[in-house]
This record gives structure tokens, sequence and C-alpha cells, in this order.
């Protein structure tokens, strides 16, 4: 169930929540940042940080959906810094200084035609992202950890 | 300038909205058809002037805070499209014209 928190998933604390990313749903894809974006709300966090949190979340889903037939995506907010996990067990990144890279792209021409694929993805979550690491090996996935300070 | 009173100056059509979202003030725009791109760049508040019509765009519009979505030349949402922005409410407005018409005209009439 794309979006919905993992059953397996759900902690006690109130302030960290995980979602499942299914692989290849295009219709479903951006669940997860949506459902973040209703939780960060609740929360009162401001809308501007909220709006920089959703963009990272929605790139990563997207990422793992194109490339990594899914994952996971964990949500945490201390009262003052909401970091985002994204793991995958997808093919990895080889380098990631040049997917980094605005306008790089191995994305296919079918998923250029839904209007993703523009090589924007990484470079959007660097950019409304106040740290961002990459831990990618390939063969294994990718987890990316995102923070962005209230 | 509201979303509403930007459909009647301009003539778009609205496919879906509701009364609180029609109400949104606009204050800027942006163009664009590549979703990473829009996303990245749109800013908020804006109307976003796209051909793209499939479900990912709802997905970008309610998470960059997008006030509204033309769709230009004439082109119609996909189905889901229709139902997300219509649940989400995000005002989905449609347009015969190009986008580079609408884009000035819209430019003007925000000034």
């Amino acid at each position: 169930m794309t979006g919905a928190p993992a059953p397996e998933g759900r902690r006690s604390e109130a302030l960290k929540e995980r979602y499942i990313v299914d692989g290849d749903d295009f219709q479903a894809a951006g669940s997860a940042s949506s459902a973040m974006k209703k939780l960060l709300r609740s929360l009162g966090v401001p809308p501007e940080a909220i709006r920089r949190a959703a963009i990272c979340m929605y790139e990563g889903e997207i990422n793992m959906v194109i490339h990594a037939n899914g994952g996971e995506a964990e949500v945490a907010f201390d009262g003052e810094t909401i970091t985002m996990t994204l793991a995958d067990s997808g093919p990895g990144i080889p380098d990631p200084e040049l997917a980094l890279r605005e306008g790089w792209s191995t994305a296919t021409d079918a998923i250029r035609d839904l209007g993703f694929g523009a090589g924007m993805g990484l470079p959007n979550m660097k950019r409304n992202s106040d740290e961002m690491t990459i831990d990618s090996t390939a063969g294994q996935g990718t987890t990316i950890t995102m923070t962005v300070r209230v | 300038m509201t979303v509403q009173s930007l459909a009647e100056t301009l003539k778009l059509t609205v496919l879906c909205g509701g009364a609180d979202a029609l109400s949104r003030e606009v204050t800027g725009g942006y163009c664009g058809d590549l979703l990473s791109w829009v996303m990245g760049r749109a800013p908020q508040n804006g109307v976003w002037i796209t051909i793209m019509s499939n479900i990912n765009v709802a997905a970008v519009a309610g998470l960059a805070d997008i006030a509204c979505v033309v769709l230009a030349e004439g082109v119609g949402p996909d189905a889901p499209l229709l139902e997300r922005a219509a649940g989400e409410n995000i005002p989905l407005l449609q347009s015969p014209e190009p986008a580079f018409t609408l884009a000035g005209r819209i430019f003007n009439a925000l000034r």
C-alpha cells in the first residue's frame, strides 16, 4: 500500500513515521510526500520548511519509483529539524557527483513522456535540503538522508 | 489577484476547485512540462501553465504549493488528474491558447 505507514514500521513516537514507496506506480507516487506534508502541518511546522521537505521527499520517491522498484521512506521531526531517510534496494548510483549535475538522467523515454527524467531530482533534493548524504553501493541500493531545518 | 478573478479576466475554464481554493491569491507564475523542473523552480502561490495532463501534475502542484494549474492548448486532464486535483482542492483551469500567449496575458494581468 503506497504512502501508507508500513504496518511493521509504525513507531510509538509521535514524531517519526515510515512509508512504503511502491515501485513502478506513478499513479500513487507522491503519496508519502503528501502524508508527510499533512503530518508536518499538523505539528505546526512553518509552510516554507514543509514545502522544502515535500520537494525533497517527492523527488526521492520518484527516484525510487523510476530507478529502484520502490523502497522505504522515514520522516523524523525533533522540533527543529526534519530528517528524511529514503532507502532502496535498487541498482545504486555509480557516480553520485555526476548524478547531482542538473540535466543528468538515466531515465527512459517512457519516463520522460510522463514529465519525469529531467535530471533535476537529486539537484532539487540538494537545493531544498540543508544537508544531504548519499550512501550508495552498486548492485545493493541507495540510502539518501536529507535534513531541513525549521 | 485571486485564481477566480484570473479565470474570469482571461476567460479560463474552471475544471475544478472549491470556493476557498479559487479565492487564493496568485502572486507569480511558471511555465513548464518537466515536473522536477517545475517542482524546483515554480514559486509558491504561483499559476503553473503546462500541457502535461497526467496525475503527477496534481502531486507536484500540491507539494509545491502552487495556487492553480492552467492547461494550455486546449489540453484536457486525464480522468485521474481531474479526480486527484478535485480531491486535493487544487484549481485546474483550461484554455485553448498556447502557453506563450497565456504566459504573456497572465504576466500582464498580475502586474
